[in-house]
């Protein structure tokens, strides 16, 4: 009897151990970036772009060249490198409270710009790394430390569809949003991961893959209740799909 | 069905249980055993082993391998 190894860590991931807390998806988003940059054959060719957030140290994990943008910046830093370099993939890695709060006016310019680079974000319905504070894509009625009733509408706004928002741009050329709560949807972030990085490599424009993901610690829940309360509230508000395509 | 079985890389586990939970025929669980960290390490405690990488998926550590038996 012989046995293959089906399964292993992908080359464009270093060796390192994450700092992130137990059950957080971040690590799984990271691994299938890693997985798609292998597939493709470009880790040679790829910049990525860390933001401010829990994922600040991504440099340690994904094992190509890297740059650390300032909170928010990280797709003003993406087009210069783009725009200097059209010929290596550049893709950015961000949080809800990096993308949509402090860094809300550079994805919207990027993205109306079309500039040719790839979005990874991450929405956890908070902010992780300083301590659970309301993000923008936090759910109504879901408690932070900064609305510690709830979210209210009337003091807070509404949670903020962004894949839904910036699909009503003209220039981008693929939208998506995916989750990692379940094996099944795994293999379909992965597929849009993969279209988003094609779509830039075929000089399609701006792309974004918007994940729903987990922050265990500051959401006060273990790992695997986590993934339930995602699928079970996440999902309802921010539905699942592809919101624009490359022609 | 096809036979398989997994090797947790026990230095990389933080013992979050995600695994244990995708797993559709339940032959893994966490061990009693202490890592350096201070986790325990999740195994494969029995045979029923697939191969359908459901759990390296869902691992958030990429602390799973997995490996096909070809008979
Ligand atoms: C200019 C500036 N303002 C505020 C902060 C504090 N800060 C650090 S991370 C962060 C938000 C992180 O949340 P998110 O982007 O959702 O990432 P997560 O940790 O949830 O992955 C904030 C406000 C900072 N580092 N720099
Ligand atoms: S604080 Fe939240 S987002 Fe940050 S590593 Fe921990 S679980 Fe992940
Ligand atoms: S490969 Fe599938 S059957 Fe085998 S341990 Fe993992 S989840 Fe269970
Ligand atoms: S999913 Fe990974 S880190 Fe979590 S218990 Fe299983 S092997 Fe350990
Ligand atoms: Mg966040």
């Amino acid at each position: 009897m012989a046995e293959v190894k089906i399964f292993e860590r992908p080359k464009s991931m270093t060796d390192v151990s994450t700092h992130y807390c137990p059950g957080c998806t971040h690590g799984i988003v990271h691994r299938l970036v890693a997985e798609v940059i292998d597939e493709l054959g470009i880790q040679e060719k790829t910049v990525g772009v860390a933001p401010v957030g829990c994922a600040v140290l991504l440099y340690n994990y994904i094992n190509t060249d890297m740059y650390e943008a300032a909170h928010g910046r990280a797709p003003a830093v993406a087009t210069g490198c783009k725009r200097v370099r059209p010929d290596l993939t550049v893709f950015t890695y961000q949080g809800d409270g990096d993308l949509a709060s402090i860094g809300a006016a550079e994805i919207v310019h990027a993205a109306n710009r079309g500039e040719n680079i790839t979005v990874i974000f991450i929405n956890n319905a908070i902010y992780g790394m300083t301590g659970g504070q309301m993000a923008p894509t936090t759910l109504l009625k879901q408690r932070t430390t900064t609305c510690p009733f709830g979210r209210d509408p009337k003091a807070n706004g509404y949670p903020i569809r962004v894949a839904e928002m910036l699909a009503t741009l003209e220039a981008p050329g693929y939208i998506a949003r995916v989750t990692v709560a379940r094996p099944k949807y795994v293999i379909k972030t992965k597929e849009a991961i993969k279209k988003a990085f094609q779509t830039q490599i075929d000089g399609k424009g701006f792309s974004l893959v918007e994940v729903l993901s987990t922050c265990p610690t500051n959401w006060g829940m273990r790992p695997t209740e986590a993934l339930k309360w995602l699928e079970e509230n996440m999902i309802p508000y921010y539905p699942l799909g592809e919101f624009k395509l490359p022609n | 069905m096809p036979k398989g079985r997994v090797e947790v890389l026990e230095e990389k586990c933080k013992s979050c249980g995600l695994c244990v939970e995708a797993c559709p025929n339940k032959v893994l669980k966490i061990s009693d055993r202490i890592n350096s960290k201070g986790y325990r390490p999740a195994e494969q405690f029995k045979e029923g082993c697939v191969a359908c990488k459901m759990c390296a998926m869902m691992c958030p550590d990429v602390a799973i391998e997995v490996y096909r038996v070809e008979s």
